[in-house]
């Protein structure tokens, strides 16, 4: 049993992406789009924090979004991942459940 | 009933900021009357949604905190409130409004519904369920 | 629409609830009442009372199944029932009812 949890606002924002880590359990997968997408950076000052909670979850952003935003994929933070809208649905079919951090 | 589901509605927001708060808890009014095993649970800043002493008299908003304690009539018995969250902004349990439910199976006794509960229960709680609404 | 009391005019919504719940007074009840074609006795005036009650300590209108539990519980299975509720209310506690007691449509109640 596991969970998708996606995320859409930026981290530097809202609490959502670190309050959404705390809670994800091993095995489970986050996505994030929109503003959220600002969150799978590297280089910035959570890369740390969320290269650590990535060996224990998947970390996804969806591409649309990161390229809406202008940013290069190799802009990312190690182990995170671009997906698109059929990666989208993918991770939603493979996962137990979906919970939506606003 | 056989296809009863577990129903979580995760509460994240301060009550008068942002519509969510009073959103959440109509849906829930409403969502209850499909008789699904329902709990709600409070995290980050959901916690200030069950503050006692709420007085909105001014702002010409409508207090909803008192509705919180109608859900036992609606058969909504658990109200899991994280205990992080609580400490994080300087509230306890103390701060908070009462709601009681009667437990059927107990002769109708008076329960405490709230249940101040750890991170990682309340990380339990989420995996439990079978549908998370979000607010 | 709007109802008359008193030389006075109060403003509903479409449906005939008050816009403004402290516009409500017992002579109003009568006057909604009567719209609704129906007069008020000591039956309807329990349930009305009720519902204001419930209101002042909950701030909603309770759901009809939930109405119709509290009343079985404060006034016993012969009142607290769906044939008595709607014998008193032909088209609904909740729409006549919460109505005529001033109050805003019960949430969920379509």
């Amino acid at each position: 049993m596991s969970t998708l949890h996606t995320v859409n606002k930026s981290p530097f924002a809202t609490q959502a992406l670190v309050s959404c880590l705390n809670h994800a359990k091993p095995g489970d997968a986050v996505l994030m789009i929109e503003d959220g997408v600002y969150g799978g950076l590297g280089g910035t000052g959570l890369t740390d924090i969320i290269v650590e909670f990535g060996k224990n979850v998947s970390l996804y952003v969806l591409s649309p979004d990161l390229a809406a935003r202008g940013i290069d994929a190799g802009r990312l933070a190690p182990g995170v991942e671009g997906v698109g809208y059929d990666g989208f649905v993918d991770l939603v079919t493979k996962h137990d459940r979906t919970q939506a951090w606003l | 009933m056989s296809d009863v589901k577990k129903f979580l509605y995760v509460n994240r927001k301060a009550p008068y900021g942002t519509i969510y708060a009073l959103e959440s808890l109509e849906v829930v009014l409403i969502g209850a009357a499909f008789e699904q095993d329902v709990a709600l649970a409070f995290l980050d800043d959901g916690v200030f949604q069950l503050t006692k002493g709420q007085n909105t008299e001014e702002i010409g908003m409508k207090n909803f905190s008192p509705t919180f304690r109608a859900l036992g009539d609606y058969d909504v018995q658990k109200l899991y409130v994280e205990r992080e969250s609580l400490e994080e902004r300087g509230l306890s349990e103390d701060d908070l409004i009462e709601v009681v439910y009667e437990d059927e199976d107990d002769d109708w006794a008076e329960k405490p519904a709230i249940r101040v509960i750890s991170r990682a229960e309340m990380s339990d709680v989420m995996a439990e369920a079978d549908v998370i609404l979000s607010f | 629409m709007s109802y008359q009391l008193n030389g006075q005019t109060i403003e509903t919504d479409e449906e005939g609830y008050i816009t403004n719940l402290s516009d409500w007074s017992p002579e109003l009840a009568e006057v909604i009442a009567k719209e609704e074609g129906l007069e008020m006795n000591d039956e309807r005036w329990e349930v009305v009372n009720f519902l204001r009650d419930y209101y002042d300590e909950y701030q909603i209108a309770p759901a009809v199944r939930v109405l119709i539990k509290a009343l079985k519980k404060t006034m016993g299975p012969e009142k607290g029932n769906n044939k008595y509720m709607y014998e008193l209310f032909p088209y609904g506690p909740a729409k006549q009812a919460c109505k005529i007691a001033g109050l805003p449509k019960p949430t969920g109640c379509v």
